[in-house]
C-alpha cells in the first residue's frame, strides 16, 4: 500500500502531470459534450437512474456504452453484447499493442490501472508527445505523470459531463427522442473510421447484412454482419491492390 | 421516469454492466496484461482494421432505416434525415475539429424539428 502511494505520488508531483492535465483541459469541450449526450441516452434507451450511473462510472466507454444501449432494451443475451462492445473497442487494442513497452516496467495493478483509463484522447495525446518509451527512470516517470495528469483530466470532464446528463434526462420528455443523439455519436465515430475503400465497403457490407439479418433471434444479426464483412474484407484484401499511402 | 428509480434497476442489466466494464479492462490492457510477448496471428491482425467500423455500422443502420422489425417503408422518418445531415456534416469538414460532435449537432437540428414539428 505504501508502494502505491508513493508510486502515485511520483507522478501527480512532477511537473509533467500537471502538463498532461492542461493539455487535455484544451481538447475536452468535445468530450464533455459527448458524455453529456450519453448520460441524457442512456436514461432515454429505458435504463434506471442507478444502472445509468453504475454504467457510466464503471464502464468508462463512451462508444461501446451507446452501442450496448440498444441492444440491451432489446433483451438481447449477454454473449453477443459483450461481443458487440468488445468489436467496438477493438481499437484500444491495437492502442495497448502500442502502449506496452510504456507500461511494461510497471507491476500488473499499475499496469490494469493505467490501460483502464487510457481512452482515445489521453492515448492519442500521450503518443503524440513521446514517441519513444524510455529506459531510463526519470523520463520514465515523468512520462507516466504526464499520462496520468492527461487520463485524470479526461475521466474527471466525462463523469462529470455523463452524471449530469443522467439527471438532465429525468426532466426532458422521452417523446423528443433524445437518444437518437447516441446513433448519431455512433455515425460519427464511424465516418471518422471510414479512411480506406475498404473500410467503408465493410461498413456498407456490415450494414445491410444488420437488416438483411434482422429477423435473426438473439440479435445474432450484428454477429452476423460483423462477420461477413470482415470475412469479405480480409478476401478483398488479397485482390485489391493497395494503393501507395493509402492509409490502412 | 422520474428521479431515482431503483425500482427499475434488474439485476442482469447490472451483470451486464459489470461484463462491459471487464470488456473495457480487456480490450484497453489487451497487450500488456500478460508479461509474456505474444502476437495475434495475421489473419487477426488484418481483421482489426475492420471489425470497430463494422460494429458500429451493424448496430447504426438498423436503428435508422428499421422499425418495428421492418425496414421503413416510408420516406417520412426524421431519422433518416437526421443521420444524413450527421454524415453529410461529417464530411464535409473532413473529419477535422469536433466533426463528431458537429455530427451529433446537425443530425438533431434536422431530426428535431421533422420528429416533433411534423411527426415523423
Amino acid at each position: 500500500m505504501r508502494g502505491l502511494l508513493a508510486g502515485a505520488r511520483s507522478w501527480w508531483q512532477h511537473p509533467a502531470f500537471a502538463r498532461g492535465l492542461r493539455e487535455m483541459a484544451s481538447v475536452s469541450p468535445g468530450l464533455a459534450a459527448w458524455g453529456l449526450m450519453t448520460g441524457v441516452a442512456m436514461v432515454k434507451s429505458g435504463m434506471s437512474t442507478f444502472e445509468a450511473v453504475a454504467m457510466s462510472l464503471l464502464v468508462f466507454a463512451g462508444s461501446s456504452q451507446l452501442a450496448a444501449m440498444p441492444l440491451i432494451t432489446a433483451g438481447a443475451p449477454v454473449w453477443v453484447i459483450l461481443a458487440t462492445a468488445f468489436c467496438v473497442n477493438l481499437r484500444f487494442v491495437v492502442f495497448s499493442a502500442h502502449m506496452r513497452p510504456y507500461l511494461m516496467h510497471l507491476p500488473l495493478r499499475w499496469r490494469l490501472f493505467q490501460g483502464y483509463l487510457t481512452t482515445d484522447l489521453s492515448y492519442v495525446l500521450f503518443t503524440r508527445h513521446y514517441h519513444h518509451p524510455s529506459e531510463h527512470v526519470a523520463e520514465r516517470r515523468e512520462q507516466l505523470a504526464y499520462l496520468s495528469g492527461g487520463s485524470l483530466f479526461n475521466w474527471l470532464s466525462w463523469q462529470g459531463a455523463s452524471l449530469i446528463g443522467i439527471a438532465l434526462a429525468n426532466v426532458i420528455p422521452t417523446h423528443w427522442g433524445l437518444a437518437f443523439a447516441g446513433i448519431l455519436a455512433l455515425l460519427g465515430i464511424g465516418c471518422s473510421l471510414a479512411s480506406s475503400h475498404l473500410r467503408r465497403v465493410a461498413a456498407g457490407v456490415a450494414g445491410m447484412a444488420a437488416v438483411v439479418a434482422y429477423a435473426l433471434p438473439l440479435k445474432l444479426n450484428i454477429v452476423v454482419a460483423i462477420a461477413s464483412a470482415v470475412a469479405l474484407c480480409l478476401i478483398l484484401e488479397e485482390s485489391w491492390p493497395k494503393k501507395p499511402g493509402a492509409v490502412a | 421516469m422520474s428521479g431515482p428509480d431503483l425500482n427499475g434497476t434488474d439485476l442482469w442489466t447490472l451483470g451486464v454492466i459489470v461484463g462491459l466494464a471487464l470488456v473495457t479492462v480487456l480490450t484497453r490492457c489487451f497487450f500488456f496484461m500478460s508479461n509474456q510477448s505474444w502476437h495475434l496471428p495475421h489473419w487477426a491482425q488484418r481483421g482489426l482494421q475492420y471489425a470497430p467500423i463494422a460494429a458500429l455500422a451493424a448496430v447504426v443502420v438498423p436503428e435508422v432505416v428499421m422499425a418495428q422489425g421492418q425496414l421503413i417503408s416510408t420516406w417520412q422518418d426524421a431519422r433518416i434525415y437526421g443521420a444524413l445531415a450527421g454524415a453529410a456534416y461529417f464530411f464535409w469538414r473532413k473529419g477535422q475539429g469536433q466533426a463528431v460532435l458537429g455530427t451529433i449537432v446537425s443530425g438533431m437540428v434536422v431530426y428535431l424539428p421533422l420528429h416533433l414539428g411534423l411527426g415523423w
